[in-house]
């Protein structure tokens, strides 16, 4: 994509193997190099992430006869609790943005660093404290929280466990959301390489740049809510206390005026993942290049303003309900916008199927169901019906999980390369893939069926009527571990053991595969001059044009 | 941090100082959001409470917050002077008018000590007898009362340890003539407690 020359020489050391002002883990931890924090986010995620995992496994195991199958019913409500606040603020908020954002997005506008590098580990470090406060509050006196994620009041308020870590944990780890949000915004307006226009970024860092702006916008919010819940448990001021006046659903619109863009915080960037990735491996431009450009501001946009659609059923005014349901649909524009252009990509593209190009194509498939079913919980007369049932978890799992999930899980095969500089065993990547859309699906799917019979969601106990389809979705989620464990065990193993990967191992054309894997410390020996879009596969496609 | 990271830490090998300020306003923005969540909270339930957030306001001492509004605009103002003083190159006159802000901004403080200690002694507090046998209008108000302006009274100290830090960069010689954007940040934060307390002074003195 750029004219210049690129100097990939070979003398200069990777970033891992520079010398540093510290020795050992301290090389790391104080280390304000984008990659190296990049790299930290990806360790201590990935801890999280599985803590949660086993969490959710627990729960399957325990929904597989009604009644008590392994723990008691107030150790499934912190299990709940703890899995939805470890999924959303420790994983799938910080995952594609604070990782691969942190280390590729520099790269890919053809900078050096971000343009705050030491904020830049003071949010690692935030997310680092707010997640050890969250793990804290489960063995401190008084039992992990139990309110569920959303911490509605008045229980959130009135319950004894420990839900003011919990909320200390939030609210850390919003201020660490929030540096990064920033800090991305000024890196992507002051930083791009000359010629690097708005038009020729590439589209993973738009979709940064969309989240990035909901980061800052939304999350000061939800900060300042759960400060009020946490000043209403210590000093009883009385703002959500209905004995004292306050109002227990001010605190819903609240929560859910960040909550719901914050949805747009986890996916956003998957669908960034989606875009990048597919005209790589389809060997074809992507098409409609300003369309899903625009469709990320305009996903981000319209999002701010559907937060009510989480609170149909509270009692709000007619009009209230209509307008809120009206701009949900509105949502399913832009979002199909990219859909179409990603099916158009492929179209007549020279496909090579690779392991990313798999992922992505599981998640457009699942995020097409997460779509729809949302697209019906949007709608008033199911809601009624539906709300608080297993048909919601299994919407946001099919749009969180199946999309930005295995967004992240083709993201990292994708860069795995370039991150590591080693490639993975393309057998058993293959296999896990299988294995966790099968898995997922089989997890999922009958959460709709069970969901829309009226199984309430957060439940401990279940009519039998409901245990085939629970005994099914426990099997979904033996598969998926089996097939997770593979493609972590794969992607370990190939630290050491994998092939050395080159430069530039999938032909793709962005900047980040211009410089050496693993990229050296500024990773740009020159500041590249850009002269065109992002991703120029004429070449492929004018073989295309002549074999016709 | 590694040796070329430092270097780019120290401003990417070249100044950008519009970036800088770039990313302050951001950081401003969601301060305000975080306040406008408060604000939201406040116009709530003073519309479904208009009369007892009317009466409440009235145990409010107006000439004390009037005394402290004029105290936090004049930090305003020898703040913005200190900036003007460093782009003369007068390093000690900057030093010392951000050193007027920093007792201004604790004078502030005290004021605040008494004002609430008042309210205390007369038991106006959250979970107080006196304060719950009043309507829930009444409470409402002063537990927003104590939040708002507590929120407001914690941004004057970390302003307070910013200004200082500021003060230590303009001696060691970190803030110059020519470089200057550390202070114009800092400056930006504190008209930031200024303006917030531009609107929490009508709102909770001024409007009985």
């Amino acid at each position: 994509m750029t004219t210049s020359a690129f100097v990939t020489e070979a003398t200069e050391p990777d970033f891992y193997h520079v010398r540093t002002k510290h020795k050992g883990i301290l090389a790391w931890v104080l280390s304000t190099d984008h990659k190296r924090i990049g790299i930290l986010y990806l360790v201590t995620m990935a801890f999280f992430f599985l803590t949660a995992v086993l969490l959710g496994l627990l729960m399957r195991l325990e929904m597989l006869t009604p009644g008590k199958t392994i723990v008691e019913p107030q150790a499934y409500n912190t299990f709940f609790t703890l899995h939805g606040i470890m999924m959303i603020f420790l994983f799938i908020i910080p995952g594609l943005p604070a990782v691969f954002g942190n280390f590729m997005m520099p790269i890919l506008i053809g900078a050096k660093d971000v343009f705050f590098p030491r904020l830049n580990l003071l949010s690692w470090w935030l997310f680092l404290i707010g997640g050890i406060l969250a793990l804290v509050s489960v063995f401190l006196p008084g039992g992990a929280a139990d309110t569920g994620w959303t911490f509605y009041v008045p229980y959130s308020v009135r319950t004894t466990t420990n839900v003011l870590p919990a909320l200390l944990a939030a609210f850390t780890l919003g201020f660490s959301s929030i540096l990064t949000g920033l800090n991305f915004i000024t890196t992507i307006h002051r930083m791009r390489a000359p010629g690097m226009s708005w038009f020729r970024m590439p589209l993973f860092v738009w979709s940064l740049y969309a989240t990035a702006w909901i980061q800052v916008l939304a999350t000061p919010i939800v900060g300042i809510t759960l400060l009020l819940v946490s000043l209403e448990r210590l000093f009883g001021v009385g703002i959500f206390d209905p004995a004292l006046g306050g109002d227990p659903v001010l605190y819903q619109h609240l929560f859910w005026i960040y909550s719901h863009p914050a949805v747009y915080i986890m996916i956003l960037p998957g669908l960034g993942v989606v875009s990048e990735i597919l005209p790589v491996f389809a060997r074809r431009t992507i098409f409609g290049y300003k369309f899903i450009a625009y469709s990320s501001l305009a996903i981000a946009f319209v999002g701010s303003l559907v937060w009510a659609h989480h609170m149909f059923t509270v009692g709000m005014s007619n009009t209230g309900v209509f307008v809120f349901s009206f701009l949900t649909f509105l949502v399913s524009i832009p979002s199909a916008i990219k859909v179409f252009n990603w099916i158009a990509t492929l179209y007549k593209g020279s496909i090579e199927v690779e392991v990313p190009l798999l992922f992505i194509l599981s998640f457009i498939a699942q995020f097409c169901i997460g779509g729809f079913t949302g697209l019906m919980l949007g709608t008033l007369a199911i809601n009624i019906h539906v709300q608080d049932t297993y048909f919601v978890v299994g919407h946001f799992h099919y749009v969180m999980f199946g999309g930005t999930g295995f967004g992240l899980f083709a993201a990292m095969h994708y860069w795995y390369p370039k991150m590591f500089g080693r490639m993975y065993k393309k057998g058993p990547a293959v296999l896990s893939w299988l294995l966790l859309t099968i898995g997922f699906n089989v997890l999922y799917f009958p959460f709709f069926v069970m969901g829309y019979l009226g199984m309430p969601r957060r439940y401990y106990d279940y009519l039998p009527e409901f245990q085939t389809s629970h005994q099914i979705s426990t099997l979904g989620s033996w598969i998926l571990i089996v097939g997770l464990v593979i493609m972590i065990a794969n992607l370990l193993i190939s630290l050491r053991k994998g092939r050395r990967a080159e430069a530039n191992p999938w032909g793709g054309e962005t900047l980040e595969w211009k410089v050496p894997s693993p990229p050296p410390l500024e990773n740009f020996h020159e500041i590249p001059v850009i002269t065109t879009g992002p991703y120029d596969y004429s070449k492929y496609e004018r073989v295309v044009q002549e074999a016709k | 941090m590694t040796s070329g990271a430092a270097a780019v830490a120290q401003g990417h090998g070249h100044r950008d100082d519009v970036g800088a300020k770039l990313g302050m306003w951001l950081f401003l923005f969601t301060e305000l959001i975080l306040f406008g969540g408060m604000f939201i909270v406040y116009a709530v339930y003073r519309f479904s409470h208009p009369t007892e957030f009317h009466v409440a306001a009235t145990e409010l001492d107006t000439l004390v917050g009037t005394i402290n509004t004029i105290i936090l605009l004049t930090s305003s103002l020898t703040v913005a002077m200190s900036i003007t003083a460093i782009q003369k190159g007068n390093k000690w006159l900057s030093f010392t008018l951000v050193g007027f802000t920093v007792m201004l901004a604790l004078a502030f403080l005290v004021n605040k000590y008494f004002e609430w200690g008042h309210k205390f002694e007369v038991g106006l507090y959250p979970g107080s007898a006196i304060l719950l046998n009043k309507p829930p209008g009444e409470i409402l108000y002063f537990g927003l009362y104590y939040v708002m302006t507590g929120l407001h009274a914690l941004h004057v100290i970390i302003g307070v340890v910013v200004l200082a830090g500021m003060m230590m960069f303009i001696a060691k010689d970190k803030i110059t003539r020519h470089s200057y954007v550390r202070l114009e940040a800092g400056g930006l934060y504190w008209h930031l407690v200024d303006i917030i307390w531009i609107f929490l002074f009508p709102l909770f003195y001024l409007l009985h």
